[in-house]
């Protein structure tokens, strides 16, 4: 396939047919900001903040969904770029809640980010006053559809990445928004809560509801997910030692952008206040609380006798389809050099 | 897995049968939705409960459960009778294909729709639609496992898949669905009572005499006992002490009653895990194990990719890992082990284990391998059988369609089956102790048709008692037109309404798998005065 070649502000970049001007211009590391863009769907063209100019032509252009032509020379930066940038961020801002500072989007906030970038303050339009109901009906996600800036990105990536179609975009022009298919509640729909909507949401109009108010992570780990056997990685978020979320995403792991409502809500076990903490012995009816030492004599002990009693066949080991690879090859040595028993399984059938 | 989910969506048409993957394994139900979707593949939903899936079907059958055997040799007649066999793969890289011939001509159309009640136009429809796309892949799950014909069941799904010719290419295969994040690894890695790590027999002298040597110990070569095995010798008191890491037998095994005698009349019952599970509840120690954010290792996943997990957090209180507990214990029995970390440990597995050799700590650090990797320099398998099969010939196992163990009766009218929901998983143990899942669905249900509820007289929500030859439960109802006529569903993750005290424990003679897709089971409303 013969390469084509553009110019960004100034530089040259070659490219496949068919790049965009928005993935012409990353080649070479200039960023042009987007809010409706994911490299995971068709690009739109919607929001229109990846305006570009074409310098030979003079047209303004989306870069998302504008296929580098060969000879183009695009300026992301020129004066009428900025102006129009700055209008289109004013009309958007003008429809969007001033209620930053307790919004729990925050500085994640993509919106706010372009708007300070370029300078933007609330006050330079005229305010449109399109409030609507809070939607506060399941215990994962919490709806504000005024802060809602018509991106549809959840819409695009319910349908093209979760495949579940269960959010559409209804009404058109100011009062256009995202509803669940038919506008009925969320736990009678196709939809699944597998979050991912939430986690595209440039703005503060779809929130993680059991993470909220948690904070900033100091650091973000990859897990494998403890649940299925699909494998999918969780970047956990961490703060103070605790879990305070869990994000997709991670580069080559086996699901993507994509998790299901266990993998990104059900972490909260870990820290329930009923986690064994000590060994406990059996005494009579109660099982009590006893040192490390004492347990594991007890068991040493117990192992011993009835091996010695019975033979190495009257004991049972169940591995767990739960533990790590190197903690199930241990057990299965376990029952097999230190028992001397095959006796050992788990819950494979189950 | 013999095909990785990388070429899942490669498949030209996908058949998917005793999985509800949307509420058991949802990404990859996402996967297999967003390939529907984007008109590049066909889907092929099998599976007596009208299942969310269905709506992506090209064709949905949905046979009596427990009927699988006839509608897959049904479809293989249709195959040959319709000219679409692979002749050149069945010629080139299988034997005993007679005995298949032989073994499906009864299987006519009219037999199949009077066993199963598929209609013989759909089952046409399907066949023609599996046997003449140019890639075609079959998932399944544990609706073709928990069978007593279990095994037989997946013979004869290996059968559709090679009289196709649908091995050992992208997009192809015959993929079970792994349910439990290292299910696959645990098997891997030995957890079995007849197989060393990597499937090595224990009675093979070699790989025992290998593993004598690695370990210093003279080790048993006679196949022990599975996990219900296990519990019908300890109910005997052939087995008198058990280690149970991980696991709540008390909710997952079949007829609850039995197991929990079982564990009672051992002398010693430890347990290890991070909750006090019913399991733990009737131990004589307790130990406090970590959860798997909370350490270092590695997990197989249903694909047969080995992948790091890290340690995210510190453990609560005295916890200790499963690691470090195992070989604490091992060094008081007598048995003197020490390694510096779970990498040592992967170290020795792969020196014992030819399909994981080349697999180490260091290497999975810049992203996951599919076993088999022999050797260091090896990238991993992607797609199993590609040039041959394992055993060299892919060989047919004809098979015959045997009846469940237990069938409806007039005391027992109904077919329970069981089974996960989305919100919830396995006991219950993590899930109810996450607050969002847990506040969103806070107890289970039995899904009854509408129309049996109606003749019943019970009433959506209404409460109702479940029992079976094994013991009763009370639930509520919820109508629904997923389950068909005749079946209940539920899950099993509510221990106030534990759904195996109904159970059958009768097993595959093979997989020793338990039959949880069918008990005989009667309804009753309960009163709620």
């Amino acid at each position: 396939m013969a390469g084509i070649s553009i110019k960004v502000n100034g530089r040259s970049v070659s490219a496949y047919p068919g790049t965009s001007v928005l993935e012409a211009a990353r080649k070479i590391g200039i960023e042009i900001p987007t809010l409706c863009h994911h490299p995971e769907l068709a690009p739109t063209g919607y929001c229109g903040v990846c305006v570009v100019e074409d310098l030979g032509s003079g047209r303004l252009i989306t870069a998302c969904d504008t296929p580098a032509d060969h000879g183009m020379d695009i300026s992301t930066d020129s004066p009428r770029v900025t102006e129009a940038r700055r209008r289109i961020l004013s009309l958007i801002l003008s429809d969007h809640p001033e209620t930053c500072v307790i919004c729990e989007k925050g500085n994640a906030c993509r919106l706010r980010e372009l708007s300070s970038n370029l300078g933007l303050a609330f006050t330079s339009a005229q305010r449109l006053g399109h409030l609507r109901g809070v939607v506060d009906a399941n215990p994962f996600i919490h709806r504000d559809l005024s802060k809602c800036i018509g991106c549809q990105l959840c819409v695009r990536a319910c349908r093209e990445i979760q495949g579940a179609e269960a959010v559409e975009f209804t009404w058109t022009g100011l009062k256009g928004r995202p509803l669940v298919t038919g506008d009925q509640e969320m736990s009678g729909s196709a939809c699944e809560l597998c979050g991912l909507c939430v986690s595209l949401c440039p703005v503060g109009a779809l929130i993680e509801k059991p993470t909220a108010h948690t904070g900033v992570e100091e650091q973000s780990v990859s897990v494998i997910c403890p649940y299925c056997g699909v494998g999918c990685t969780l970047s956990v978020r961490v703060r103070d030692n605790e879990v305070i979320g869990v994000q997709a995403g991670v580069p080559g792991s086996v699901n993507g952008p994509s998790l299901c409502v266990k993998g990104r809500y059900g972490l909260g076990y870990v820290q329930h206040g009923e986690r064994l903490t000590k060994p406990l012995v059996r005494e009579g009816d109660e099982l009590v609380e006893a040192s490390w030492d004492e347990a594991l004599d007890k068991v040493a002990e117990g192992f011993k006798k009835t091996m010695k009693t019975h033979g190495t066949d009257s004991v049972g080991i169940l591995a767990s389809a739960k533990a790590t690879n190197e903690e199930n090859y241990l057990l299965q040595k376990f029952a097999r050099a230190v028992i001397g028993t095959n006796n050992v399984d788990h819950c494979a059938r189950l | 897995m013999t095909n990785s989910l990388e070429d899942l969506a490669r498949a030209d048409v996908i058949l998917l049968t005793g999985t509800n993957t949307i509420e058991n394994h949802p990404v990859i139900a996402q996967m297999i939705k967003t390939a529907v979707l984007s008109g590049g593949t066909k889907l092929i939903v099998v599976d007596p409960r009208d299942i969310s899936m269905a709506r992506y079907a090209a064709v949905y059958l949905r046979p009596r459960p427990g009927t699988d055997v006839a509608w897959l040799n049904g479809m293989a007649r249709l195959i040959l009778a319709e000219g679409l066999a692979d002749e050149k793969f069945i010629e080139s890289r299988t034997e005993d294909f007679e005995e298949l011939k032989r073994a499906v001509d009864a299987y006519t159309p009219e037999l199949v729709q009077k066993i199963t009640g598929i209609p013989h136009a759909d089952l046409k429809k399907a066949a023609r639609l599996y046997a003449s796309a140019p890639s075609a892949a079959i998932y399944y799950a544990m609706g073709i496992t928990q069978h007593t014909t279990g095994t037989d069941n997946v013979k004869a799904v290996a059968n559709l898949a090679m009289l196709t010719g649908n091995i050992g290419r992208q997009g192809t295969g015959v993929n079970p669905l792994r349910g439990q994040n290292n299910v696959q690894g645990a098997c891997d890695m030995g957890a079995l009572p007849n197989v060393f790590p990597g499937y090595q027999p224990v009675s093979d002298d070699g790989a025992r005499r290998k593993f004598e040597k690695a370990w210093g110990v003279k080790l048993p070569g006679e196949p022990g006992l599975t996990v219900l095995e296990m519990m019908n010798a300890a109910a005997r008191g052939d087995i008198r002490a058990m280690y149970i890491v991980g696991e709540n037998p008390v909710l997952t095994d079949p007829d609850s009653s039995h197991v929990v005698e079982a564990l009672e009349k051992l002398d010693l019952l430890i347990v290890q895990d991070i909750f006090l599970t019913e399991t733990a509840k009737l131990a004589d120690v307790v130990l406090p194990g970590v959860a798997s954010v909370e350490k270092e290792g590695t997990f197989t996943n249903t694909e047969r990719l080995v992948q790091r997990s890290r340690k995210a957090v510190e453990p609560p209180g005295e916890t200790r890992s499963d690691m470090d507990i195992v070989i604490d214990l091992s060094n008081r029995i007598g048995y003197k082990q020490s390694y510096s970390g779970p990498d040592k440990v992967m170290e020795e597995m792969a020196s014992l284990t030819p399909s994981y050799a080349g697999i180490s700590f260091g290497r999975l650090a810049r992203g996951g391998i599919r076993w088999p990797c022999p050797d260091k320099k090896h990238r991993g398998t992607r797609i199993l059988h590609a040039k041959e099969f394992t055993r060299g010939k892919g060989r047919f196992h004809p098979v015959e369609y045997i009846e469940p163990a237990e069938l409806p009766d007039r005391e027992y009218p109904f077919i329970l089956t069981t089974g996960r929901m989305l919100y919830h998983y396995h006991t219950g143990s993590m899930t109810r102790r996450s607050r969002a899942l847990a506040e969103y669905i806070s107890d289970g249900w039995a899904e009854i048709n509408p129309r049996d509820a109606k003749r019943l007289g019970i009433r959506e929500g209404a409460p109702i008692r479940l029992s079976s030859r094994r013991g009763s439960v009370e639930t509520k109802a919820k109508l629904s037109a997923r389950s068909p006529e005749g079946v209940v569903f539920m899950s099993f993750h509510f221990a106030e309404q534990a759904v195996n005290r109904l159970t059958n424990p009768a097993m595959d003679k093979d997989g020793k798998i338990p039959e949880f897709k069918i008990s005989a089971v009667k309804i009753d409303p309960v009163s709620s005065t």
